[in-house]
């Protein structure tokens, strides 16, 4: 990673959605709408796709191989950092912030251990391009709790024991609190979807269906 | 808590551990049995210093109790660090080049362009590769490299200052390959023209856990490693007594292990310590061999593994990411990072073999088993350890038997030790075999088990499987539902054994402000083996387990169990029972002069400290403890051998599985599983059904979905990911009902053992196809079962009808 900063500039109005000086964000999401793995990504991204095309093309920024400096709003604060335009979030939280608490685990799209929340919606944030979480509130495991207080599915998981090695649970976690966000009333077959994409090794589902069952005021049968 | 009988003072700790001569021993009733249907006292000489006899789980106040994840609440909010968390000021981020080619002569490796490239710190080309069989004799083959015999061997590795600029360099090192020929299918291997994965004879020595293969001396026929033979009995004598017998050809696919850690390590190489973060399921074995590949004191050898995503038995040693880590932190003088990308984690760090086997059972009309004959082969890659002969071994009295397992090498990543090695192979063929003999005798299945199994427990077992709703609601008569969906339910057992780590200890201590805590090198893989050691603290100074420090995962504690074959709970918590006990009794004997009476007059029950001659009103423990003459006392105690070890026990279960086939798509939706299973006492309940769990989903998994699929043509593995190699997620996953048969055997200080490889995955295959069976007529003996398994099957012709 180089120290210098390279040279970025607005692309003017009249720009096409691929620069050829790198990949630029509508370029990006044209594709990226077509290659989402699981349904929690593809819903991230047909809305990232409706809210590219409400963006002004003024606020659409090319950027060169190098690294350069952004900042993102993570968890309420803003962060200063530099990536590369190829540096996904999931990277750029891990290693450039030091919030290790989203995990990698397949890289590719497959395991859903790195989910965290674009706005509200959970997103792979191994296949979400750092610089795509511009403008965006991202909220990670890290956010949702304080030293005093853990969200509702997190003190669920840990009463139902929805964990084992806890490998995928920050990505499950996330997956959980985002369903009962939007549907405060689920039902077991609504968990089951909502982590549809979330794979577990240690094999915890049933826990983590009550688990989620119960944070949500749900009548859970207990494990 | 409220049986315990206290008695043992500081006298009989003088004499301690170890010494087990008639003096220092003494008789204690111990219970045994199961609660509800065998329990019953018994009594046993064990060493004097032994704790009082723990009664039945009801009886104690927090072992055995439903109990929080110790480490729920970091695991939960993300602060829980995992190795790949781990940063260290300077640290640099390493990557492996690996082979793209499944057979070759490294003829040369160009480092060049990747030393020079921006950010790289370090590059290191391996010249001693670890994993896989080796040559009898080496001078068989003479390079300066190893010879590659798969694809993703790891050749070379770079450290750079950031994760890209390490796979950029990575990608600029240049290997000259002299291709040779390669065979990556079984059956081709086994050919007499087949290519030769070795020139000659190679042998693989056994990982902890079960993995590898410790027959030295097994004859080798080109590829064919084999056969590792055993033989008790005249077998054929025993076929001509049989009434009856069955004769079948099952088959079962490599699976990955797939832990979502990857495996890796931080390596900071410092001239007077090398410490070494680990994805590991044995702190002690990690430090073991790096001490040994660089030739360091253990000393200097420091390893730590706070939490750890899963091993499932392929994480022992240091391996190759942990030699080439501290390699390249060393050259580099920074810390390394170095985990594996999951294509990596699929080629060349583990699997579980397959197997091919032809299984004949002999037996009397009554049921009596005359002869058993099992011959094997399976894959193991260019490693051993496809032996598969365990269940047709030991879970049934036979009058003979006749193993030969073989081993058959391929141009594929070395195998290791997966949940209870060669079990779910062995059990997905001896328990349908053993359906297929009940039908054949026309006999009940559970009453056939009934006559033909020993094992007490697992009678128990059959017992409430015979009671169950889901077993009263099954259909005696195969093929019944007439519809495209067929129902059908099934049932298989395990066993696993009674193994123990007896390197296994812990040291406990007690502080004046009354905190305990305890330590151990032990690591928590994910089975809560924490939240145990705060349990046993907490039965013993009668202080909540939340409220126990538990520090485990290093080195610099006492040496702790390598987590495999089950052995972790059974072997170390009588170690950290026996050091909380004699901590008390050393803690009473600090308080004693402040109470004015002597130790000997002291006892700690349920949390307060107790005068005998009634000398005062008892006191809290944190109260009694401002009065220790010591800001701390502490005892270490490690694994004494087990009260009666002429007892060897095995554990097992018994699973029945419900399914639903789509015999139009060839689908099997398994909807309900009944898993009974036996633990010994179980620490915490909770956590051990959480096991159980696991291990049936793992079972279903293997059993319906995971194939680890190798192009022919090219030696690749054409699905190294997660997206196509499919392991089941929540859509597959049944109601799971799990039963705890809690079995007290008398073993230990404890009385504790574990749940790891019975729990579950060595069942699934055969109670799945057993099910099958019984909902279609069909008997389905080749794993994965894949709509295209299914549909292959059900279109043979005749399907059988037989009532079972
Ligand atoms: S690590 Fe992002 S989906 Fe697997
Ligand atoms: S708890 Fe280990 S992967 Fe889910």
């Amino acid at each position: 990673m180089s120290d210098h900063q390279p040279p970025h500039r607005e692309l003017p109005e009249t720009s096409s959605t691929t620069g050829n000086k790198g990949i630029t964000r509508r370029g990006f999401l044209k594709g990226a709408g077509i290659t989402a793995a699981g349904t929690a990504l593809l819903d991230g991204v047909q809305s990232l796709q409706q809210e590219a095309q409400a963006a002004t093309p003024k606020g659409v920024m090319e950027y060169g191989a190098e690294a350069f400096p952004v900042t993102l709003n993570i968890n309420g604060k803003e962060h200063a950092l530099h990536v590369e335009t190829r540096t996904m979030l999931a990277e750029a939280l891990r290693i450039g912030l030091g919030m290790t608490g989203t995990k990698i685990s397949c890289d590719r799209g497959a395991c859903s251990s790195c989910t965290v929340w674009l706005d509200k919606l959970p997103v792979n944030s191994c296949m979400t391009l750092a610089v795509d979480a511009i403008g965006h509130r991202v909220t990670t495991i890290e956010g949702l709790s304080t030293d005093s207080e853990v969200h509702p599915v997190q003190a669920a998981f840990v009463r139902h024991d929805a964990m084992q090695c806890g490998f995928c649970t920050p990505g499950m976690v996330m997956s959980c609190a985002a369903l009962i966000e939007r549907n405060p009333h689920p039902t077991e077959r609504d968990v089951r979807v909502a982590i549809s994409g979330n794979l577990c090794r240690c094999g915890t589902y049933p826990k983590v269906f009550a688990a989620t069952l119960d944070a949500a005021g749900q009548h859970a049968t207990k494990a | 808590m409220a049986t315990h009988t206290p008695h043992s003072t500081l006298d009989a700790l003088i004499n301690v551990a170890g010494d087990t001569t008639d003096a220092s021993m003494k008789t204690a009733k111990m219970p045994i049995g199961i609660p509800g249907f065998t329990l019953h006292e018994e009594e046993r000489t064990v060493p004097a210093s032994e704790p009082p006899v723990w009664p039945i789980n009801k009886d104690l106040s927090y072992v055995g109790k439903p109990q929080e994840r110790w480490d729920g609440r970091a695991k939960a909010t993300g602060r829980a660090r995992y190795t790949a968390d781990v940063q260290l000021p300077g640290m640099l981020y390493a990557r492996f080049v690996n082979s793209t080619v499944p057979h070759a002569r490294v003829l040369s490796i160009d480092t060049s362009a990747a030393e020079s490239y921006p950010g790289v710190k370090s590059v290191h080309v391996i010249e001693k590769l670890l994993g896989g069989a080796v040559l009898r004799d080496p001078t068989l083959e003479q390079n300066r490299y190893p010879i590659v015999r798969y694809v993703g061997q790891p050749i070379a590795a770079v450290a750079a200052t950031t994760p890209q600029a390490a796979e950029d360099a990575a990608a600029k090192i240049k290997v000259k390959y002299e291709t040779l020929p390669f065979v990556v299918d079984m059956d081709q291997a086994r050919e007499k023209d087949s290519p030769q994965v070795f020139p000659g004879a190679a042998d693989q020595a056994g990982t902890a856990g079960g993995g590898g293969s410790s027959a030295s001396g097994v004859p080798q026929t080109g590829n064919v490693h084999g056969p590792a033979v055993h033989k008790q009995g005249d077998v054929e004598q025993g076929f001509k007594d049989a009434d009856v017998i069955v004769d079948a050809h099952y088959t079962t696919q490599v699976q990955t292990h797939s832990a979502l850690e990857t495996h890796g390590v931080v390596a900071d190489w410092k001239p007077d310590l090398l410490t070494v973060y680990a994805s590991t399921q044995g702190t002690a074995s990690v430090r073991e061999e790096l001490a040994a590949y660089f030739q360091l004191p253990m000393s200097k050898v420091r390893v730590i593994t706070e939490f750890m995503g899963g091993g499932f038995g392929a994480k022992f040693g240091a391996g190759n990411p942990g030699v080439v880590a501290a390699t390249l932190s060393r050259k580099a003088g920074a810390p390394v990072r170095l985990m594996l990308d999951r294509q990596e984690e699929h080629l060349s760090v583990g699997n579980r073999p397959s197997s091919d086997q032809r299984l004949r059972i002999g037996a009397k009309k009554d049921g009596t088993i005359t002869a058993i004959q099992l011959i094997s082969f399976g894959t193991a890659g260019c490693g051993t350890g496809a032996g598969c002969a365990g269940p047709a071994s030991n879970l049934y009295k036979w009058a003979t038997l006749h193993v030969e397992e073989n081993d058959v090498f391929i141009n594929a990543g070395p195998a290791a030790a997966f949940r209870a090695p060669g079990h779910p192979q062995g059990a997905f063929a001896l328990e349908q075999s053993i359906d297929e003999l009940a039908a054949s005798l026309n006999m009940d299945l559970l009453d056939l088990r009934d006559r033909i199994d020993e094992n007490p427990v697992r009678r128990v077992q059959r017992q409430i499987i015979r009671e169950s709703a889901i077993w009263k609601s099954r259909n005696p008569r195969a093929n019944a539902d007439v519809g495209p969906i067929k129902r059908g339910i099934g049932l298989s057992q395990s066993v696993w054994y009674r193994h123990l780590a007896m390197d296994s200890a812990a040291e406990v201590r007690v502080h004046k402000d009354g905190s305990v805590e305890v330590l151990s090198a032990v690591q928590d893989i994910g089975s809560g083996i924490k939240t145990v050691l705060a349990q046993i603290l907490a039965e013993q100074f009668g202080v909540p387990p939340a409220q126990v420090e538990v520090k485990i995962g290093d080195t610099n504690y006492p040496v702790g169990p390598n987590s495999g074959g089950s052995v972790t709970t059974a072997s170390l918590t009588p170690a950290v029972r026996d050091a909380a006990w004699q901590a008390a009794q050393k803690f009473l004997a600090s308080v004693a002069p402040a109470l004015g009476v002597k130790a000997s007059d002291l006892t700690l029950t349920d949390g307060m400290v107790r005068s005998a001659s009634g000398k005062f009103q008892p006191i809290a423990f944190r109260s009694a403890a401002a009065r220790m003459d010591t800001n701390q006392v502490s005892a270490q105690s490690r694994r004494i051998p087990d009260y009666d070890p002429r007892k060897y026990d095995t554990y097992g279960g018994v699973d029945v599985a419900e399914v639903a086939v789509d015999t139009e798509t060839g689908r099997i939706h398994v909807k309900h599983v009944l898993a009974v299973h036996d633990c010994g006492r179980p620490m915490n309940p909770v956590a051990v059904i959480s096991q159980i769990n696991g291990g049936v989903i793992q079972g279903i998994s293997y059993t319906l979905f995971e194939h680890r699929l190798l192009d022919p043509n090219y030696g690749i593995m054409v699905n190294s990911n997660l997206d196509k190699y499919k392991i089941a997620g929540s859509y597959e996953v049944p109601k799971i009902e799990v039963q705890l048969t809690e079995s007290y055997i008398g073993q230990s200080s404890t009385d504790a053992s574990g749940i790891g490889e019975a729990a579950g995955i060595i069942s699934a295959g055969a109670a799945i196809a057993n099910a099958f069976y019984n909902a279609t007529g069909v008997r389905i003996r080749q794993m994965p079962m894949t709509p295209a398994v299914v549909l292959a099957a059900l279109n043979q012709p005749k399907p059988q009808m037989e009532a079972l």
